[in-house]
């Protein structure tokens, strides 16, 4: 075969496409080992904890092993008095370091800054939790709703910072200096232009940040410590999804692990139900510019 | 255009307002038209980007309810001019200035005068369109009496009135004031732009090249208002066009590499030019 010098050969071309094939595969079966962790958790939780849950799991208050129903209302409504809580301590710190580092701070200072944040960011929630149960648990004498809300909103400021910051930086310098140019104060024309401009990224932030804290047990452990009951004062312990599902998988009873399951089924949901705010409101940032 | 001043006859054989300025020169340079009102009275004004030097000992008096022009090539320091005006430039860091900055007789950059009642009095245009995107039409044009604490919705309402008005936007937005801003077309925008400065009610109107992103038509209606605005306000308009210098201004000075080089009636710049330089750049030989 008089076959062109520029085209390969039969053999050649065979063995080059079945190496492309086998590169594709192994890449193929990365990307799914990337994604299964997701599928399998969701998979479990479906299966464990689907069966436990019913109107009582989000009324009733816990029981103890042996009884039919009970639930975890009084946890589900625990966790979102922490968040509430936290994001009382957590959005105003983060949000307005975040509006320091963008408009105001010299860059030494600001590189400081940042650095302090990430590091900060990477403390383990458990010293988080030690830190707090000095502050607040040993001085009042009792563990609280109060220490477990600060816990994680120390947790959220970092977060609720840096990304502040990047949403704020985004925003183009003319509407400043529009602002500036019409005789407003400085001050004003960061609230009122710069933060309304960045809003929706600052509320993503926001919500990226309850979502990483909602499921945080180790800093509840020596600050909001868990109850069985409703919590009617926020000066006594509170209890949470992720303490509860805590104590109900380290018994020894069948109905308690599966109650476990659901609670973390539940949370689960929450989470996933947060970052799917994040999509819908990130994508309409990007649709409105 | 009908309107050009003539400088007074009986000093016309050296013209006071085109005299061709040297950094050493200065002092007697850019006088005016006697009994003409100053609005900006500068003298030996220098400013400093950390090292480099971006105006050099300029000396002007920009007449009031008159539209001066600024022409001069990419880099020449005319947009560091203007925006050293109402202290613009102040945002950039590490910028220093020498000289008297005068508006009206008071002092820009006197002991305690703030940048802020500078710019509710010396308003400003910039070359993009650059409306509040979260904000309607209305809401734009009424954010600076807003945030400088005007409640009376009969004063805003009247505010907002005039100056799509003045801006020559009403006719086309009156019926949809509470569309966001950013609805509007980009020559729109940017006569948007200009009812917002206005609304706040300056004495002076800069404008650092207000159509340079606007195709023929808008550019010709932005200049149609320049000329309604001269009655009421003293603008000063940087441009890199010339023909819209030579268009709508009444005034021009030309700086080159931080100096200003020359000041006079449009009329005379483009037809006499005194100075070699402005003749080189007005017809087209360089910048």
């Amino acid at each position: 075969m008089a076959a062109s010098p520029y085209l390969p050969t039969e053999r050649f071309a065979r063995w080059r496409k079945a190496k492309s094939t086998a590169v594709t595969c192994v890449l193929v079966l990365c990307a799914l080992a990337v994604i299964a962790p997701l599928f399998l958790v969701i998979y479990f939780l479906i299966v464990h904890g689907s069966s436990s849950i019913d109107i009582n799991f989000f009324t009733q208050l816990p029981k103890p092993t042996g009884e039919d129903g009970g639930g975890m209302a009084n946890a589900i409504v625990g966790t979102m008095e922490l968040l509430a809580m936290a994001s009382i301590v957590g959005v105003p710190l983060g949000v307005l370091g975040g509006i320091y580092l963008a408009e105001y701070g010299s860059d030494k200072a600001n590189d400081w800054l940042r650095f302090a944040a990430d590091v900060l960011n990477g403390v383990p929630s458990i010293v988080w939790g030690m830190v707090v149960y000095l502050m607040l648990v040993v001085p009042f004498k009792t563990f609280s709703a109060y220490a477990g809300g600060v816990a994680l909103g120390l947790m959220m400021v970092p977060l609720v910072m840096r990304t502040t910051e990047e949403v704020l930086i985004l925003v183009p310098q003319s509407y400043r200096e529009a602002a500036l140019a019409l005789g407003v104060a400085r001050w004003k024309v960061i609230m009122v232009i710069v933060v309304r401009t960045a809003l929706k990224g600052i509320a993503t932030g926001v919500i990226v940040a309850l979502a990483r804290i909602a499921g945080e047990t180790a800093p509840l452990l020596f600050t909001a410590l868990g109850n069985n009951f409703w919590n009617h004062n926020l000066k006594e312990p509170i209890a949470a999804l992720p303490l509860q599902i805590f104590a109900y998988a380290i018994s020894p009873y069948d109905d308690w692990h599966r109650q476990a399951w659901a609670g973390a089924l539940v949370l689960m949901a929450l989470i996933l139900a947060l970052n799917i705010t994040v999509r819908i409101l990130s994508r309409d940032r990007t649709h409105n510019h | 255009m009908s309107t050009l001043p003539e400088a007074p006859s009986a000093r016309a054989s050296s013209d006071p307002i085109r005299v061709a300025t040297t950094p050493n020169s200065a002092a007697t340079a850019g006088l005016p038209v006697e009994n003409e009102e100053v609005a900006f009275d500068i003298r030996n004004f220098s400013l400093w980007y950390g090292q480099r030097q971006a105006l050099v000992d300029v000396t002007i008096k920009i007449p009031a309810r008159k539209v001066t022009a600024i022409i001069g090539p990419s880099g020449c320091g005319k947009s560091t001019f203007l925006r050293a005006l109402n202290r613009m430039h102040e945002l950039t860091p590490g910028t220093r200035l020498e000289g008297s900055l005068r508006h009206f007789g008071s002092d820009l950059y006197g002991p305690g005068v703030e940048a802020v009642s500078i710019r509710r009095r010396v308003g400003m245009v910039f070359q993009k369109s650059n409306p509040f995107p979260t904000m309607s039409i209305a809401e734009n044009v009424l954010v600076g009496l807003r945030l400088n604490g005007v409640r009376d919705k009969a004063v805003l309402q009247e505010r907002l009135e005039k100056s799509l008005h003045m801006a020559a936007l009403w006719d086309e937005v009156k019926d949809h004031l509470n569309r966001p801003g950013t609805s509007l077309s980009g020559g729109q925008q940017q006569r948007l732009c200009i009812a917002r400065s206005l609304a706040v009610q300056p004495e002076t109107l800069l404008m650092d090249e207000p159509c340079s992103a606007l195709d023929p038509l808008a550019t010709a209606k932005i200049e149609e208002l320049i000329q309604t605005l001269r009655q009421e306000y003293t603008v000063v308009i940087v441009t890199h066009n010339m023909q819209q210098a030579a268009r709508c201004s009444d005034r021009t000075a030309f700086f080159y590499m931080g100096k200003l080089i020359e000041f006079g009636n449009t009329r005379n710049m483009f037809t006499n030019p005194g100075n070699p330089q402005t003749e080189a750049y007005v017809s087209g030989r360089f910048g």
